[in-house]
């Protein structure tokens, strides 16, 4: 939990993923269509990555990746993500925590 | 002195298959004077006739007596009472002839009811004095059992002579004659007539029911012929239905069948609701009024969202291949649905007069709309590929040592893990299809929401009939 509070405030915008995981590399992709650049850490590749994902599921987030931080903050699964990118919030919520600039 | 004699008037008969009959009499010496004959045979008509049967009597009637029933059986299966009095009878010899044609059979089974049955209605006479007989003539063009004529008991027959079914007129009478004192007559007269108007009564209900279940087989036949003509139809739209009475249907088939089923009534309240819409839009109504409606499509968009789910979990590649949508729709189909950045360049153009800020907010959600779906391509792409490096890595399958059945194992339990993605695909599709219709309704007001919806119907509408005039086009 720890660990995952920590890697999520060292950057703007943060995802916590897992290399097999597609959906991951869906939204992989559009943060970086969006202009920002995340910190985007493999759980499977993580030495701690098992008690990272017990972590993960503990904040509600299901399925457990891919798991976006934003400012520090958690801010959802796929689904959340999606949701607030076709209303706009997602931008605003980048462009708040400086992760995009326009 | 019992006398039995039965004449057979009328020669047609219709085919009769199968049947046998026997034929009984049995008399019996009412004084103890001549010999008791009993006589039985059966006789197996196929259209064979059999010699003429002849039953002779036995000492002289020395009694008056008279003819209790004379039963006769015309085509019209009505029975007619012929009493003669008072008559003498000299020995009488019997003739039965043509008796291969008519097939009888007498058993004391119960009697079934088929399509054409016809049965004798047999009369018993009884009588204080030692008794009588009865000759049971029968006609059955099926197998219709008939009731035994036993020594002694009741022998009773149904006889149904149902005109219109009969291809042949037929006639028997039956005369059974016993030789009662006058202090019996009455009593006896009474019960035939009694008996005889429950045979009428009997016959006639057996009538009546074989019309009702010829009527109801003629209206299951109609109504299947409708049910097919309907199926056809329907399959000529494109929509997948599963041939009927398939006993090996999975689970996902039934998923598939249920999904299909379940959208087309979705599609017939969708109709419904936008007819609505659009008389409303037409009779320039309240936005209040307008408002409840451009809700109530909202809602049950989510109500296909919703099933969409169900059916992704059900069975994802039904939904994938897009065979519950027609054919023209199938050519747009992206990720088991319409794709929300085209329908928004459908509306922009629909929707003027736009304000600024409404146009921007169009705008954006296009583009927002447009940047999630090819997110969302690219993740199925990965998917794709990382499926098929699975599916080819390891030994070729043809050789068999243990490690490699190891592997070919471990590549398609991971093959399988990679395939259950796709539902999670399928749900974040709808999911932004779901939203872009949300948010299109924030950004608009409730008159342009109205028509925003009616010209999306309109559109998809259109795409369906398409499918349609496609699928009947003629071809040479």
């Amino acid at each position: 939990m720890d660990r995952v509070k920590d890697l999520a405030s060292k950057k703007a915008a943060v995802i916590f993923t897992k290399s097999s995981c597609c959906m991951c590399h869906s939204i992989k992709q559009l943060f970086y269509e969006l202009g920002a650049s995340p910190a985007v850490h493999e759980l499977d590749n993580d030495s701690y990555g098992r008690e990272m994902e017990w972590a993960l599921r503990g904040m509600g987030c299901n399925p457990s990746v891919p798991a976006v931080f934003i400012g520090g903050k958690f801010v959802g699964s796929s689904k959340d993500i999606i949701s607030l990118h076709v209303d706009g919030s997602l931008k605003q919520l980048l462009m708040d925590a400086r992760a995009i600039w326009f | 002195m019992i006398v039995v004699l039965f004449t057979r008037i009328g020669n047609q008969i219709g085919k009769l298959h199968h049947t046998k009959y026997k034929l009984q009499i049995i008399q019996e010496a009412g004084q103890g004077k001549g010999s008791s004959l009993h006589h039985e045979e059966n006789i197996n008509a196929e259209g064979s006739t059999i010699d003429s049967f002849r039953v002779s009597d036995f000492g002289a009637f020395d009694q008056s007596y008279r003819v209790e029933d004379a039963v006769d059986l015309s085509g019209n299966s009505t029975y007619n009472s012929l009493k003669v009095s008072n008559q003498t009878i000299s020995p009488v010899s019997v003739h039965i002839s043509n008796l291969g044609q008519l097939p009888t059979s007498l058993e004391k089974s119960q009697l079934t009811i088929q399509t054409e049955p016809h049965r004798l209605q047999l009369q018993k006479v009884q009588s204080s004095n030692p008794g009588t007989i009865l000759v049971v003539n029968t006609d059955n063009q099926e197998e219709s059992a008939m009731a035994d004529a036993s020594p002694r008991t009741d022998i009773s027959t149904d006889l149904d002579t149902d005109d219109k079914n009969q291809p042949y007129d037929r006639n028997l009478s039956v005369v059974a004659v016993s030789d009662s004192s006058d202090r019996s007559k009455d009593k006896s007269d009474q019960k035939t007539l009694r008996r005889l108007a429950q045979n009428r009564e009997a016959a006639r209900k057996s009538r009546l029911r074989k019309k009702a279940y010829v009527q109801q087989l003629e209206s299951s036949r109609l109504k299947l012929t409708q049910l097919e003509q309907e199926l056809q139809r329907a399959r000529q739209q494109g929509i997948f239905i599963s041939s009927s009475g398939d006993q090996a249907h999975t689970l996902s088939g039934n998923g598939a069948m249920q999904f299909d089923a379940e959208y087309a009534r979705w599609l017939e309240e969708q109709n419904r609701q936008i007819n609505e819409l659009r008389a409303a839009v037409n009779s320039h109504a309240s936005d209040t009024e307008l408002r409840m409606i451009v809700d109530g499509i909202l809602a049950h968009y989510d109500e296909i969202f919703r099933l969409k789910g169900v059916a992704a979990k059900a069975d994802v590649f039904h939904l994938l291949s897009g065979m519950w949508k027609t054919p023209a729709e199938r050519c747009f189909l992206w990720l088991g649905g319409f794709r929300s950045s085209e329908i928004l360049k459908l509306l922009v153009s629909q929707l003027e007069p736009l304000t600024e800020q409404q146009l921007m907010g169009i705008t954006n959600l296009q583009q927002s709309s447009q940047q999630a779906e090819d997110a969302l391509s690219q993740g199925m792409d990965a998917l794709q590929q990382s499926l098929a490096e699975t599916l080819s890595t390891g030994a070729p399958a043809s050789s068999g040592s243990s490690g490699n059945v190891a592997n070919y194992m471990g590549q398609m339990a991971m093959a399988m893990g990679k395939l259950g993605t796709l539902e999670g695909f399928i749900r974040q599709a709808d999911n932004l299809r779901q939203q872009t219709l949300q948010q299109m309704h924030r950004i608009l007001t409730t008159r342009q929401s109205a028509r925003a919806l009616l010209a999306i119907h309109d559109y998809f509408s259109r795409l369906r009939a398409l499918s349609s005039l496609w699928l009947a086009r003629p071809r040479d």
